[in-house]
């Protein structure tokens, strides 16, 4: 008896917590979520009264804020296509072809990317940048980030593409095909999930980053939105908050629409374990 | 008989290759060519940029020079100053918070639990830039809301990044990133038998008796590995850059900021390249440490 009435003050008593913790979370992004509503939005709190859309349509007509947007676009749909088609390839091989030392070659590209992190590589990267001459251009950018994210996203799908039973492709190639065919026609539509995955988790990594673009990129109108945000202050250097907290959203729906896409389809799991 | 596989040895490279050449100029070479630099004087402008000098160990001597050493400011102070982060805001914020989430969540309500992850996730997942800005608004001395509920309770209003800009900064972290915590414990506690916990309920056990005996001995492999992750994330983390810029006084400078200021402020990359390798030095030991945890656990011996 005494033990179920102590179940029940825990759980009382957790509730509670957990109620408190969940605030100390919501809390700083309260504003967040009311101000881009509020065409007289300040960084205190209020709730708009009436609810407007005044501030978004004053980001659409903002020429400046749609390019960073667009940008965003370009860099992360130029890495996903560079991480998503070189890790597929290249974590296919390693699952399927005769070259030695492959789960080495694997662990040491780990080793590697978890060492060589953005902070501790921001001088070399610049210097090679600068090098080879793409200093300010977006494609720089794109590399950078194809180059650091591939390791994981080979990792990851390595381990799905083992997971895969290789009879598939076998019997595709005893009716004659050739091992790119496949490739392409059998083991690409199997190995699918495995990609999306990837490819959402490397557009998201790059959508919300801001070093490297910040230290590779010189002018303006290349600047994506994680980095001309800090461009919307006034002539007197106060933050123009309405445009700010209205763009601010605009550039956070699609990670928040990708990751409960992701979570949706595949769980929590994935997403959990993969962010680096 | 020879093993039959599905690619020849050919294809394979052919396939490996472009992934090989991304990875060899932006990871491979960044790790030889940073240690290359930090034997330089090289800098952006002027005569040292097109034709560094070598210089030795001069830049480790300037960086572990004992005289400055624990000058605010200067690469000592910069490195305790991000132990602490680390520590503070890694492993006793994150990890020891997202714990205790994960252990309560275990038997609170379902739609709390729900709306607790929700915006702990929301905090974890929005980009840094739009993090950092509503943390702004949120610590603002004039209307920020953290003050408008000091004020309401009858607190007085506090310049939390001018007072306090380092707890800010650990707070900031602690909530930026005690979801990932949070979701790894919390599958981990889901993967016990329930029967292990209804037995000690029967035999009238405390929640924390429970947890002690019960709950963290069986998760403990997984608290392993994410005491390796966050710390090697917490300490590479640029973000509270977009917080503090490492101000004021270089009270927030945490390795990567100081890094930056270096490097791109100061322009010495010879030096802001010598840091770069003290940085990658610390993660190889992370990382090695991970790799084994990774590979024991591989083979099946308990972790």
């Amino acid at each position: 008896m005494r033990s179920y009435l102590g179940l029940y003050f825990t759980r009382i008593g957790f509730s509670v917590a957990t109620a408190l913790i969940g605030v100390f979370f919501a809390l700083p992004l309260v504003w967040f979520i009311f101000a881009p509503f509020n065409p007289r939005a300040e960084l205190g709190l209020s709730i708009p009264a009436p609810f407007s859309l005044a501030n978004f349509e004053a980001v659409f007509q903002n020429g400046f804020a749609m390019r960073g947007l667009w940008n965003s676009l370009v860099q992360s749909v130029g890495g996903v296509i560079l991480v998503g088609g070189g890790a597929t390839l290249a974590s296919y091989a390693l699952s399927r072809s005769p070259i030695p030392g492959k789960s080495v070659i694997t662990y040491i590209l780990l080793l590697f990317s978890s060492v060589v992190s953005g902070s501790a590589a921001m001088v070399p990267i610049f210097l090679i940048i600068n090098g080879i001459g793409l200093i300010d251009t977006q494609i720089a950018v794109i590399l950078v980030f194809a180059g650091g994210l591939l390791p994981t996203a080979m990792f990851i799908l390595r381990d799905f593409i083992d997971s895969i039973p290789k009879s598939y492709e076998e019997s595709a190639m005893v009716a004659g095909a050739s091992p790119v065919q496949a490739f392409f026609d059998v083991a690409l539509p199997v190995i699918r999930p495995g990609i999306v995955v990837v490819v959402v988790w490397a557009f998201v990594s790059i959508w919300g980053s801001f070093l490297i673009p910040f230290i590779l990129l010189r002018s303006s109108e290349k600047m994506p939105a994680s980095v001309a945000i800090y461009s919307f202050y006034s002539e007197a250097g106060t933050p123009i908050v309405t445009l700010l907290a209205a763009y601010s959203l605009l550039y956070s729906l699609p990670v928040v629409i990708l990751y409960l896409f992701v979570s949706w389809k595949f769980g929590f799991r994935f997403f959990g374990g993969i962010k680096a | 008989m020879k093993s039959f596989s599905l690619l020849s040895r050919g294809t394979g490279v052919a396939f490996l290759a472009p992934a090989g050449l991304l990875i060899g100029a932006f990871v491979i070479a960044p790790f030889f060519w940073v240690i290359f630099v930090s034997f330089t004087n090289r800098s952006l402008l002027g005569r040292t940029a097109v034709d560094p000098d070598f210089v030795g160990l001069a830049n480790y001597f300037s960086l572990f020079d004992a005289a400055t050493f624990f000058t605010r400011g200067e690469f000592g102070s910069s490195l305790i100053l991000t132990i602490q982060f680390v520590l503070l805001s890694a492993v006793v914020g994150q990890a020891a918070l997202g714990m205790l989430l994960a252990w309560m969540l275990q038997s609170v309500p379902k739609s709390l639990k729900h709306l607790t992850e929700t915006v702990a996730i929301g905090a974890w997942i929005l980009p840094e830039v739009v993090i950092a800005f509503a943390w702004f608004a949120f610590l603002d001395y004039e209307n920020g809301t953290l003050n408008m509920i000091m004020e309401a309770l009858g607190f007085p209003r506090g310049d939390w990044l001018l007072s306090f800009p380092f707890w800010a900064i650990v707070v900031f972290n602690t909530w930026r990133g005690t979801a990932f915590s949070m979701m790894l414990f919390n599958s981990a506690f889901s993967s016990i038998p329930p029967s292990y916990f209804q037995a000690a309920d029967v035999a009238g056990a405390s929640s924390w008796q429970k947890f002690r005996d019960i709950g963290f001995p069986l998760i403990r492999g997984h608290v392993v590995t994410d005491l390796i992750l966050i710390t090697m994330w917490s300490f590479n983390v640029f973000t509270p850059f977009l917080l503090t810029s490492g101000g004021p006084s270089y009270r927030t400078e945490i390795l990567p900021i100081y890094t930056y200021r270096i490097a791109f402020r100061d322009f010495d990359f010879g030096k802001g390249a010598a840091v770069g390798v003290v940085v990658m030095l610390i993660n190889l030991v992370f990382a090695l440490f991970y790799l084994w945890v990774m590979r024991r656990r591989a083979k099946g011996v308990a972790a």
